[in-house]
């Protein structure tokens, strides 16, 4: 059985190869037949790393405790769920999980653009396949998934497997790593548009056409799995963080800073002909930043408390990245002239500048992430000293970068093309202006003192009202024109310009995610030893400890406390928090209980039990559901922006035609006439 | 040029900023990771610098007492002793064995006084490749199946 499966990751990396040379052989001495058989080849991959993970899953899902892989990431008792999601729960599942996916997305694009493009389809499929061959490299013949267990060579089994990680037995997490690896491993798509657009010449933005919605989907991916690591820490690992600035979630989150500021700056590059070079330069560095990411997790080269060991991998990503890099820097200097500029930026105060700033802020944070997470190597390698960064100065950075960033995203919007006029200004930011320092003075008389959460929460609301005023305008001319009701109107507004209103929506979808940042001052903790019968206190609530019960099921033993809560003496009902013993991996983990409102969390994690006594840890966290909410109005968002706009919408670029003329003209993707 | 200039000032400003917020807030936040060999030949320095140092934790070496945990880090032939004084519990992780990494300081008598401890199980977070995890019989390693292709012919 894992001798198939061994064999088909084989043939598959022998197909991948083929591939490559018949797609660009094919192209160069224009064969056809070659080019199609190397398409065909792509299909070929994805069946045979498709037979190779199925044997794999079976093999855990049967328990093969012959293999290696299955030993040490399943046991008998663990439920079906976690035993399949085991596949990517280690190192040599997780690169096969990744490897299929690629083939997956090769699959889809050989599919999707079997009519069109047929010049660029040839290099597209070689780029991907390199990339395949390389995770191909890795699953053959470097960290194969397939090894058995063995003494002295012949093959032995183990009675139960060592189970998966107990800290990984939870839904979020489950369904984490396959959608951050989605976000990963689908802007390969696109970084192989736009090479195989700058090899073959190919003047224009179809690549940025074709893959928008790659794109797009994509990011929505990478944001969901940002977003679920980030609820997995909160719910799972007992004290309430739902980000450190750990090495693994930097990783996460630098692919998907670069891919944010890519799908920013290729409007410039579809309105106006700008900043080609730079689109170019953005997408490398998302792919490069993914494949750092995967290299992150997997090398152990920062250390972290859930990296994975030091491996062998580690000199094999960091040939691969240098040989990428270079090839990619070359071929964008090479093909220089081709990517000229076709304006040229006009005012400070004006759309292109908004992304320009946008985009320089966003890759400023992108390094300062990048340059934290390495200080450890770089100093080792420089001083003979490994030193870190710890969380403080990651947030001194990055508060004020995420604050100027919400800024720029309700004022960015509102700057016309090309220049703003003072009275555009003085009509798009006058009342929210006011409001925001009325909210700000309201919240310092309120009797908060801490800047960044006044300056946050102001800007919060600054930024929705820009956005919920666009809305209002848009819609109260329409239902006008069609005399039809306000939420029809709504719809109909943003059914025409989907991709507009739907990044209004995911703007609004970040504010209310910073509304939940800026409850983090105002976190309440208290950690003690409560006796059975006996209070702790934790801002405005009271447990009492009623009890504490324990029990046993095959998988693991339990132990909960049975909490009375009571807030400013109301009785409000009862939490359970419980530990738990995994058997097989023999390690405790803790179901932290948790009372959601919207104004705040009640979290309390059941420590440790040493008798009657029970060690308890009791957080109140304001506001923090708001980062969810906001989550699901981003996903919501794209979702929205993803829907085709009723009206086919050229993107026509704004040509110079004069001011007065401008003045008289509707901007037609702006659907409102600016000044 | 006018308006470059302007381009230009704003970007030196933000970039400015950055920079000066980046290196000024590093001193603050830097921690030195050290092995017990390391933290020893500090000398001096050890009582200033912030630290973590890491090893695995000595089998029973682990005492619980009223707010603070004491035990033992050890490192190849070197023995640490450490007292966790921290406020929140030691993670579900810290155990005997365990590869932990304290983060604090070292007092004159060469005691470490930790007010953090990340743990990590050794067995399941960091099997050492090619060998297998602890709970497997020692001598059983995992071959490759090429290897076991053979062995099956």
């Amino acid at each position: 059985m894992e001798n198939v499966g061994a064999l088909a990751l084989l043939l598959a990396f022998c197909i991948s190869l083929y591939s490559i040379v018949a797609s660009i052989v094919g192209r160069l001495k224009r064969k056809p037949f070659l080019t199609l058989s190397g398409e065909r080849a792509v299909l070929a991959v994805w069946f045979l790393v498709s037979v190779a993970s199925g044997i794999l899953i079976y093999s855990l899902i049967t328990g093969d405790y012959r293999m290696a892989y299955v030993a040490s990431h399943t046991n008998r008792d663990m439920p079906v769920f976690y035993k399949f999601a085991a596949w990517w729960g280690g190192q040599e599942g997780s690169l096969l999980f990744w490897s299929w996916l690629l083939s997956t997305y090769g699959a889809v694009v050989v599919f999707t653009t079997r009519k069109g493009h047929r010049n660029l389809l040839p290099w597209v499929i070689g780029i991907l396949s390199t990339v395949q061959l390389f995770f191909l490299t890795l699953n053959a013949f470097v960290v194969s998934p397939f090894q058995v267990l063995a003494v002295d060579k012949v093959v032995t089994s183990v009675a139960d497997g060592m189970g998966l990680n107990p800290l990984l037995q939870y839904w979020a997490m489950v369904i984490h790593p396959p959608f951050l690896y989605l976000g990963y491993v689908g802007f390969a798509v696109p970084f192989a548009f736009a090479m195989a657009s700058l090899i073959e010449r190919a003047p224009g933005d179809s690549w940025i056409h074709t893959t928008r919605r790659w794109t797009l989907v994509t990011w929505l991916f990478q944001s969901t799995g940002v977003a679920l690591g980030s609820a997995w820490a909160y719910h799972v690992l007992g004290w309430g963080g739902y980000w450190m600035w750990d090495p693994v979630e930097n990783a996460s989150i630098l692919p998907w800073l670069a891919g944010t500021a890519f799908l920013h700056s290729v409007m410039m590059q579809e309105k106006k002909g700008m900043m080609k070079v730079w689109n170019m330069v953005l997408i490398a560095t998302t792919f490069f930043l993914c494949i750092f990411g995967t290299f992150l997790t997997r090398s152990g080269i920062v250390s972290s408390v859930h990296a994975f060991a030091e491996s062998p991998i580690g000199k094999y990503f960091v040939s691969f990245l240098a040989l990428g890099i270079a090839a990619t820097i070359w071929l964008i200097l090479d093909r220089l002239q081709y990517l000229k500029s076709e304006s040229e930026l006009e005012s400070v105060v004006s759309r292109e500048s908004s992304f320009l700033f946008n985009n320089l802020i966003l890759l400023a944070s992108c390094f300062a992430v990048l340059w934290g997470t390495l200080f450890p190597v770089i100093t080792e390698k420089l001083s003979n000293e490994k030193i870190s960064l710890d969380a403080i100065w990651f947030n001194r950075l990055m508060v004020p970068i995420g604050l100027g960033l919400l800024f720029l995203t309700g004022v960015g919007p509102l700057f016309a093309w090309r220049r703003t006029s003072i009275d555009s200004l003085r009509r798009n930011f006058q009342l929210p202006g006011i409001g925001t320092l009325l909210v700000a003075a309201a919240l310092f008389i309120g009797g908060m003192r801490y800047p960044y959460s006044i300056i946050s929460l102001s800007l919060c609301f600054f930024v929705a009202a820009t956005i919920i005023m666009e809305f209002f305008r848009g819609s109260r001319a329409i239902s006008e024109k069609m005399h039809i009701g306000f939420i029809p109107s709504v719809i109909e507004l943003t059914h025409r310009n989907t991709r507009r209103y739907g990044g209004y929506l995911v703007h609004m979808g970040i504010v209310l995610m910073f509304i939940g940042y800026s409850g983090h001052p105002f976190n309440q903790t208290a950690v003690g030893e409560v006796d059975k019968g006996d209070v702790m206190k934790v801002g405005a609530y009271t447990l009492r400890v009623m009890d504490l019960t324990e029990g046993d099921t095959p998988n693991y033993q339990w132990e909960t406390a049975i909490l009375d809560v009571s807030k400013n003496g109301n009785h409000i009902g009862t939490l359970e928090p419980t530990r738990r013993f995994y058997k097989a991996a023999q390690q405790a983990t803790a179901i932290i209980a948790l009372r959601t409102r919207l104004n705040e969390d009640l979290y309390i994690n059941y420590a440790a039990h040493t008798g009657n006594k029970a060690t308890l840890q009791a957080y109140v966290f304001p506001l923090v559901d708001w980062i969810w909410i906001g989550v699901l109005v981003l996903i919501g968002g794209t979702l929205v922006a993803l829907v085709p706009s009723k009206v086919a919408r050229s993107y026509a670029r704004t040509e110079v035609v004069g001011v007065a003329a401008q003045k008289s003209i509707p901007v037609p993707e702006a659907d409102r006439v600016t000044e | 040029m006018r308006k470059y200039g302007k381009f230009a000032v704003l970007m030196a400003i933000i970039v400015g900023s950055l920079l000066w917020l980046a290196t000024a807030s590093v001193s603050s936040s830097k921690t030195y990771y050290v092995t017990i060999q390391e933290l020893h030949k500090l000398g001096n320095n050890a009582s200033t610098r912030r630290v973590r140092v890491g090893g695995d934790v000595q089998k029973d070496s682990i005492v619980r007492g009223s707010g603070t945990v004491r035990f033992n880090l050890v490192q190849e032939a070197l023995i640490l002793p450490v007292v966790y004084e921290g406020r929140d519990p030691l993670p579900d992780t810290f155990k005997d064995g365990a590869q932990a990494l304290a983060g604090g300081r070292l007092d004159s008598a060469g005691v470490f006084h930790a007010q953090e401890v990340q743990a990590k199980c050794a067995s399941k977070y960091a099997p050492k490749p090619g060998v297998a995890p602890d709970g497997l019989q020692k001598k059983m390693l995992p071959t490759d199946s090429k290897s076991s292709y053979r062995s099956a012919l």
